[in-house]
């Protein structure tokens, strides 16, 4: 299975949502309750949440007019939902030889930061840097082992102590390494761990601490990894993993399946934390930039695939 | 013990105001309530349509009940939704299934990162406690070194393993397995199987051609406790494609409200055997549907607190304290035991973790066990008389005593003032009391 089965969806759901769109602007349906509840339901089960969901549609029934149809209220609805997602913000850029940029990815457990971490690896190794990958997982077993099978798929050095060894020392080591080899980028891989474990959460400061030691300003960027399969959940560990190491991005994974990760609007709107790519499949190339545009139209398009509910 | 903040609770009060002093729930109020066991149930993450569903049935059950006298409207409409909700969530047994002719096939199946290997292998520790020998599986030749992390899995616990090499059929593993299984005399086979989408058909059809060449007498089903709406198709699809036999919740040791129970139970209608409760290989619990109940509505673990305090605190002793308490004449020793029992309940810390309303946010600042043990070597080091009767402490005796703990004269004071408060405040809560007594809350 391609790593394009989001965005073949998406174009189907392009022309399935244009085309209703049109459809409906041909008849210009009146907006009734079936439609609100159709919208309510939709967003809901995309993990956007209730409450957000329930202010979002309660702006717009004040906002729009009277005797708006059916395509006044899908188009503002979509507009709200790019606006509230904002414009899609960079990946920082390699640093210079010797002076790498460091990454870290932290995140719960099983969402997939062993597998981002290896397409990272590969699209900047495709991009001609240098690239080192540490192995400060050093708890869960075989997790080195995993990163380094990555490492050697996408031909990035790779820096790594014994299982159960210190990680704040295995960062420290990877970014010097990384310094001495001049390469131009560092991606730091951390345990999973879950938000409330409060000493796990006390171990990864160090680590980030620890990689500021060993280079001014590192980490440069610190991505969290979601499964976009998880729902109210994800912004308790935004939240709460910010709180131990400021998140400059998200990575949204597990996008191949049917969960459209809408919990990312309230992370971006409570805690400004941007989401920067999208996991969408197995392959190594199967790591994309965020399309707002089209995140919101794969996440509306039961709505228009139903056309505005039964008429 | 009454439950203290309960969000549903509380809701439903306002949601309910109105009715006080009527004698029966009529339409518009049970819709009023049903929209806010709704409300709770998504923020819970409990599917769209399972809540609703859920809501209109309870709506119907409520609709013309009597409101008992001594409940508030709102406080019986928790009872019922609680009550429905774990007769939902229920029908399960922990026991895993065991094959009239040995070795018993357990297959594990799930999304990538449900956590079906670390739970392959709190599951061959269970089983190697109860003197079974299980074999364990790994048939997931495509995430890079999962074999691997089978097989350290099995050293550490000291079990023996069968791992498909990387790349290779899985089909072909299956049937290698069940061959060293029977060579080696075990009795469980765990197989743990490749993470895979459930809409990915070629992956989902290999699973079905090892589930055929496996014949496992159970196939269960790994789900993410944090997962949201998506819960349901998950659930549906491998049920539908698969076939399973029951369900594993996982991370339930975080702070998600667990939603997903609900929805998987609802779809599937198999029972949820247990619950992975951490990282540990031994955190691995029966599931308990009447707590799982209590989670999604947000009234905390009322229940695991009450269990857990039963564990540790003699029965006898408790009466004991009850009356004494009652009629404040708690002493310094009473006081000490309490203290011991509180440390093997597990910390204060923990204790009020799983007391409703008390999430880490709201926790009274951070609890000082080292101060609990200044307080215990205090109360160690006075005699038997004066731990009886504290009164008889004077000068000489606290210089003592402080001396004796290693600590000051000020700590000593300090303990004995907040003794004689407590012991204020219960001789004025055990009057309150018998002039008027609050209604039970279930």
């Amino acid at each position: 299975m391609g790593g394009s089965s989001l965005f073949s969806g998406l174009t189907r759901a392009r022309r399935g949502f244009w085309g209703r769109l049109a459809d409906l602007a041909k008849g210009r349906r009146p907006v009734d309750d079936q439609l609100w509840e159709l919208l309510e339901e939709t967003l809901v089960e995309s993990d956007v949440g209730v409450e957000l969901t329930l202010n979002l549609l309660g702006d717009l029934r004040r906002e729009l007019d009277r005797h708006a149809d059916q395509t006044q209220l899908f188009e503002l609805l979509r507009r709200r939902l790019v606006e509230l997602l904002g414009p899609a913000e960079p990946l920082v850029p390699a640093g210079r030889a010797g002076e790498p940029a460091v990454i870290a990815v932290v995140g719960v457990n099983g969402t997939g930061k062993t597998t981002s971490i290896g397409k990272l690896a590969h699209r900047y190794g495709r991009e001609g840097h240098r690239v080192i990958v540490g192995a400060a997982d050093t708890f869960r077993a075989a997790a080195i082992e995993q990163l380094e099978i990555w490492a050697k798929r996408t031909g990035a050095g790779f820096v790594a102590h014994q299982p159960g060894s210190d990680p704040a020392a295995v960062a420290f080591d990877a970014i010097s390494a990384a310094r001495a080899r001049g390469a131009n980028v560092v991606i730091l891989d951390t345990a999973g761990r879950l938000h409330t474990k409060k000493n796990l959460m006390e171990e990864l400061r160090k680590v980030i601490r620890v990689a500021g030691r060993a280079q001014e300003g590192a980490p440069h960027e610190t991505l969290l990894v979601l499964d976009a399969t998880t729902g109210a959940n994800a912004f308790e560990q935004a939240r709460q993993f910010g709180e131990a190491c400021p998140l400059t991005g998200v990575i949204l994974t597990k996008l191949d399946g049917t969960a459209r990760g809408g919990t990312v609007f309230r992370i971006r709107r409570e805690l400004s934390v941007p989401v920067k790519l999208l996991g969408t499949g197995e392959g190594l190339d199967d790591l994309v930039e965020l399309e707002p545009a089209a995140f919101v139209e794969a996440l509306l398009r039961p709505v228009a695939e139903t056309g505005g509910g039964p008429a | 013990m009454s439950v203290l903040f309960d969000s549903l609770g509380e809701r439903l009060q306002a949601a309910l105001k109105r009715l006080r002093g009527r004698g029966k729930l009529s339409e518009a109020d049970i819709n009023a309530a049903m929209r806010e066991v709704r409300m709770a149930l998504l923020e819970a993450d409990v599917n769209y349509k399972v809540a609703r569903d859920f809501a209109s049935r309870i709506g119907e059950r409520a609709l013309g009940q009597e409101v008992l006298e001594s409940l508030t409207p709102a406080q019986q409409v928790v009872r019922i939704v609680h009550e429905e909700l774990t007769g939902l969530l229920g029908g399960a047994t922990a026991r895993l299934a065991v094959a009239s002719r040995p070795p018993t096939v357990i297959m594990l199946v799930g999304l990538q990162g449900a956590g079906k290997t670390t739970t392959c292998g709190k599951l061959a520790l269970r089983l190697r406690k109860e003197g079974r020998r299980p074999l364990l599986v790994g048939l997931d030749t495509q995430r890079p070194a999962a074999g691997l992390q089978l097989q350290r899995l099995a050293e550490s616990l000291g079990v023996s393993f069968y791992v498909a090499e990387a790349g290779s059929d899985p089909i072909a593993g299956v049937r290698q397995a069940l061959t060293e299984a029977a060579r080696l005399g075990c009795d469980y086979v765990l197989m743990d199987t490749a993470g895979r989408l459930h809409v990915d058909s070629a992956l989902m059809e290999q699973l079905v051609a090892a589930k055929r060449a496996a014949a496992p007498h159970e196939v269960l089903l790994v789900v993410d406790a944090m997962t949201g709406q998506d819960a349901v198709r998950v659930a549906e699809e491998f049920a539908d494609a698969v076939g399973i036999d029951g369900v594993i919740l996982t991370k339930l040791d975080g702070d998600t409200r667990g939603g997903a129970a609900l929805s998987v139970k609802a779809v599937t209608g198999k029972p949820i055997k247990f619950a992975g409760m951490g990282e540990k290989l031994e955190a691995l619990e029966p599931f308990h549907p009447e707590r799982m109940a209590s989670r999604i509505l947000g009234m905390g673990d009322v229940l695991t607190l009450i269990e857990r305090a039963e564990e540790t605190i003699d029965r006898k002793k408790a009466v004991e304290m009850e009356r004494k308490l009652r009629q404040a004449e708690f002493t310094l020793e009473d006081f000490l035991d309490q203290l011991k029992q509180v440390r093997q309940m597990g910390g204060l810390e923990q204790i009020l973790s799983m007391v409703p309303g008390m999430s880490r946010k709201n926790m009274p600042g951070n609890v000082d066990e080292s101060e609990l043990a200044r307080t215990e070597a205090i109360i160690n080091s006075m005699t038997a008389d004066e731990r009886r009767n504290p009164s008889i402490i004077d000068g000489s005796r606290r210089r003592r005593i402080a001396k004796g703990s290693g600590t000051t004269v000020q700590a000593v004071n300090r303990l004995l003032r907040s003794y004689s408060d407590a012991r204020r405040l219960l001789r004025q809560m055990t009057a309150r009391e018998k002039s008027s007594r609050p209604g039970p809350w279930f």
